[in-house]
């Protein structure tokens, strides 16, 4: 187990690198918010982000062995049927990761 | 800035000496019929994490069994979801962490992960929060979840502190997901896999919830899916960062194009 400073190091680089990328672009971006291509942008980019993060998520799909492809692929339907259902996010991301441990592990599908 | 979480954390804790509720209103003004704009906005950003926000508790459960059954001591979860804060990070640090890698593959890891957020401040509404210490929190704690919930269509009138409070709590539910999560890991076995399917829930759930608002927008969909694949095929290794650098410029060749198509005409 490494020991209790390169712990702290290790947090403390991974904090400061991502605290600079979220915040230091604001500075840059004053200047452009009056810009009509820049609030077209803003307002398109938040539904395709999502769609990339859940594609980043989806990206080691095992596409070339089917039966591996079961537990994911029900999770991933359990949580599109239940979100449409009910709209509680809770119960759509609970309800989707339950099947898919129990998928995995139970079964062996995974 | 973990410090804001940390001191939220240990606020129950605490019992001694906090000033009993009885005693509070002889030091403040008693409010009028209104509830005072500071607990309306906790209320209100209650309300609204409520959802999606919730939706980090389990998550939050999953990284701390993660951490403890990767062999890194239970507070390893708090520190890293309280400072880093970036939870697809925070899972990609465990293992790095274990390895004891080189702190600069640590900040280049970090670097590439993250570098997404930069395209964030295009929409996330920070001139709508007020007060340096306010700013420099919201920033640090832009997450993909407070962004997606703040740059939602129900999300246009709030106002600076009801984003700030609602990213303090989604915080809290991150931070005390993934302790109590490291605390009981040892009940829960280690060969128990697929935990981590919780967070391709939860942006499934956003990507969903985002879609919805902007029902007549096919192309943004079908722009952030090819973006995605053309990363996937083409740049592995920098999959986030090219398929945002891929998305970005097809939505800005798309926005230029349809300028000169359609001169004058709304374009929603």
């Amino acid at each position: 187990m490494p020991d209790t400073g390169y712990l702290f190091a290790a947090a403390g680089v991974a904090a400061a690198v991502t605290w600079a990328l979220r915040a230091l672009p604001f500075a840059a971006l004053n200047a452009l918010r009056s810009s009509a291509v820049v609030r077209d942008l803003s307002a398109r980019m938040p539904a395709g982000v999502m769609v990339i993060l859940l594609c980043y998520c989806l990206r080691d799909l095992p596409v070339t062995h089917p039966a591996r492809l079961v537990a994911p692929l029900v999770a991933l339907a359990v949580t599109v049927g239940v979100h449409l259902w009910r709209r509680s996010a809770l119960l759509s991301i609970v309800g989707g990761t339950v099947v898919y441990v129990v998928l995995v592990n139970a079964v062996h599908l995974g | 800035m973990g410090t804001v979480a940390a001191a939220a954390v240990d606020a129950p804790a605490i019992p001694g000496p906090i000033p009993a509720p009885e005693l509070i209103p002889a030091l403040i003004p008693p409010p009028a019929t209104a509830p005072s704009p500071r607990r309306a906005d906790i209320a209100a950003a209650l309300r609204d994490s409520a959802s999606v926000g919730l939706g980090l508790v389990p998550l939050g459960l999953a990284f701390g069994v993660v951490v403890t059954h990767a062999g890194l001591p239970w507070w390893c979860a708090v520190l890293f979801t309280s400072t880093v804060y970036a939870g697809s990070l925070e899972f990609l640090l465990v293992p790095l962490a274990v390895a004891a890698v080189p702190l600069a593959t640590v900040a280049l890891t970090a670097f590439l992960v993250n570098v997404r957020h930069v395209f964030y401040s295009l929409s996330f509404p920070l001139h709508r929060v007020n007060g340096r210490l306010a700013k420099a929190y919201s920033t640090f704690a832009m997450t993909d979840e407070a962004y997606a919930l703040s740059t939602a269509d129900n999300a246009r009138d709030w106002h600076g502190r009801r984003i700030v409070w609602l990213q303090v709590l989604l915080q809290l539910y991150w931070v005390l997901g993934a302790t109590v999560g490291a605390l009981l890991s040892t009940l829960i076995p280690s060969s128990l896999n697929g935990l981590d399917f919780a967070m391709t829930a939860l942006f499934t759930v956003l990507a969903l919830d985002a879609l919805r608002d902007r029902q007549k927008d096919l192309p943004t969909p079908v722009l952030a899916v090819l973006s995605a694949l053309i990363a996937r095929w083409l740049f592995p290794e920098q999959f986030l960062l090219a398929a945002f650098v891929l998305f970005t410029a097809g939505l800005t060749a798309r926005r230029l194009l349809a300028g000169t198509a359609s001169r004058g005409s709304a374009d929603a």
